[in-house]
């Protein structure tokens, strides 16, 4: 039996959409700081996919180096962001994200 | 057997790298204490890292197997950015001194997003792009919240890494785009695909898209400007000294090199959005910032309109665009260095840094000489011949009249006479009005940037040429 391979189109297809998803989770969240975390993280996972899945389309490993390293920074980007959130969080009390609105205009 | 990359093009970032750690252990074992020594030997490794690039200027170079460039527009870019980076750090140390802010950690991630820019401006794949955008953001969002106990500065801290991330996927989004649909990471290589092909796909376009937009977040032009102003007020004042220069010079060096090499062949396709981002910029830098009252925000709207003014020379897509813009990211960086540097030295006798517009009321009576800095400062950002804004604004509005933009130019001219308003208002307040209680003496090294900033701002249009030539030199690398 021959291996079932998936086109590249669906994989596109996937990673655009949690691109989507991570983008609108940034825009369009009213509640929680630590949602757009996620948020985030979910926009660079995307971006792992496309790499890892254009990788193994073009057969050239450059894309799967790059995931790689994407997934470095990712893990010190989370690890900054919630050290700032912490700050914040003893600041003011809270991560809602209506409440960051001292400086406007 | 993977061969031992050439590491001379780079000795300048590996002397930093070594630098700042060295210098964070320092800071660990002596503690707070050691605060001004890690800053000045800090200062000391950008002054050795500028001159390594200087004596090595001319060299070209491609190494790290093809992620690592080494050019005279790098090479000129570097110079401008160590430069704003260590005279950023030497106009901190009172600032830090004073709001008992001393921690060690300050000087050595100031170096740390320096080397981060520095890695952007060699950048020649979009892997090093990436891996030195990120040591650079990184490093600015912690100096955005390094005020841990202030809830402006951890507010402020808090904006620009969401924002910034943000844009940091956007960008890599279009990254990934590029690689699949070239099948190369490499702008060497990115640029032979794209000059190969004759029919342009919708996946390197929709890169091209993500790029750009990620790349105009990081240099805050309009319509990705939005966390300017808030970013800008909140941190610290010598942090958002700091935001304003080097990082302001980087990118836009990234953004040059990006734009020109790998998609330098499709240039019909993004020259036009370039424009549009140049002349939004500069008309909504020069309106919006009639309104304020705090000059940290009344910066940050000159610093996006000043930003238009650069990607002029961009839209321009010629070596004399590339010149406009260089020469223009130098002036740019005396002036706003000097006038950061006044503003840093708004301290009441009760010890209080203090940041509107109006508590300038009168300096011209209680202390001159820093009223006439900041009176030359505010005339050359406005572009009042002959200081050196004026030749900065001179040069990329020659770029673009010489490639026949001619309404970009002309929107550019008129943006500069409303900007002038606010520019000399800060003027018109600090001699025509009725004095407020004056400011302290500012410490030697503050006052020392100043004057040297202000007498180049100046005395610049005595000895412009040799400068215009090397920015004329750096371009051309562009171009090959």
């Amino acid at each position: 039996m021959a291996p079932l391979t998936i086109p590249l189109g669906h994989f596109l297809s996937v990673a655009a959409i949690l691109f989507t998803l991570g983008v609108l989770g940034i825009f369009l969240n009213r509640k929680n700081v630590i949602v757009i975390l996620m948020s985030v993280e979910l926009m660079l996972l995307a971006v792992n996919l496309n790499l890892v899945a254009f990788s193994a389309h073009l057969g050239d490993m450059v894309g799967q180096v790059f995931a790689m390293f994407v997934l470095t920074v990712a893990a010190a980007e989370a690890a900054i962001g919630l050290a700032i959130l912490v700050v914040y969080f003893r600041n003011r009390g809270t991560v809602a994200v209506e409440d960051i609105s001292l400086m406007k205009g | 057997m993977i061969e031992f990359p050439d590491i001379s093009p780079a000795l300048a970032e590996l002397l930093l790298a070594i630098a700042a750690m060295v210098l964070l252990l320092v800071g660990v074992v002596r503690g707070d204490k050691s605060t001004g020594a890690v800053l000045w030997l800090s200062v000391a490794a950008l002054a050795v890292a500028t001159w390594i690039v200087w004596s090595d200027a001319d060299t070209s170079a491609i190494t790290f197997s093809g992620l690592f460039v080494a050019d005279r527009f790098a090479s000129f870019a570097k110079i401008l950015v160590l430069l704003g980076s260590a005279l950023a750090l030497v106009l901190s140390l009172e600032f830090l001194e004073r709001e008992r802010l001393e921690r060690p950690e300050f000087p050595v991630l100031v170096v740390l997003a320096t080397l981060g820019m520095m890695i952007m401006i060699a950048a020649n794949d979009l892997l090093s792009l990436y891996v030195g955008l990120e040591l650079q953001s990184l490093s600015l969002y912690v100096l955005a919240a390094f005020h841990r106990d202030s809830e402006k500065s951890t507010e402020s801290g808090l904006k620009y890494f969401v924002l910034g991330a943000l844009a940091s996927g956007i960008l890599l989004y279009g990254s990934t785009l590029v690689y699949g649909f070239t099948g190369s990471t490499s702008f060497t290589g990115i640029a032979g695909v794209l000059a190969t092909h004759e029919e342009r796909s919708m996946g390197v376009l929709f890169g091209l898209a993500f790029v750009s937009a990620g790349l105009a977040f990081k240099v805050a032009a309009v319509p990705f400007h939005m966390w300017t102003p808030d970013v800008y007020e909140g941190a610290p004042t010598p942090v958002t000294a700091f935001f304003s220069l080097a990082p302001k010079v980087a990118a836009l060096a990234l953004f040059m090199r990006v734009m020109l090499g790998p998609f330098g062949g499709i240039a019909d396709d993004w020259v036009g959005i370039i424009g549009l981002l140049a002349a939004a910029s500069m008309v909504l830098g020069a309106l919006a910032a009639i309104g304020q009252t705090n000059i940290k925000r009344l910066m940050a709207y000159s610093s996006i309109g000043h930003v238009g003014y650069a990607l002029m020379g961009l839209a321009a897509h010629s070596p004399l665009g590339v010149r406009g813009t260089l020469v223009y990211l130098a002036i740019y960086l005396a002036m706003n260095m000097g006038a950061w540097g006044v503003i840093l030295s708004m301290r009441r006798s009760d010890g209080t840094l203090v940041e509107n517009v109006d508590d300038l009321a009168g300096m011209a009576r209680t202390r001159p000489f820093l009223a006439a800095a900041m009176a030359i400062f505010m005339f050359s950002l406005a572009g009042v011949p002959p200081l050196a804004g004026f030749f900065g604004k001179f040069y990329v509005f020659f770029a673009a009249v010489d490639a026949g933009l001619y309404l970009l130019a002309v929107i550019g001219v008129l943006a500069t006479v409303v900007g002038s308003y606010y520019y000399l208002r800060v003027v018109k307040v600090m001699y025509f009005d009725e004095p407020a209680p004056g400011f302290v003496q500012p410490a030697g090294a503050t006052s020392a940037v100043i004057a040297v900033t202000a007498l180049f701002t100046l005395l610049f249009f005595l000895f412009p040429a040799p400068f215009v030539a090397e920015a004329h030199l750096a371009s051309l690398a562009l171009f090959p």
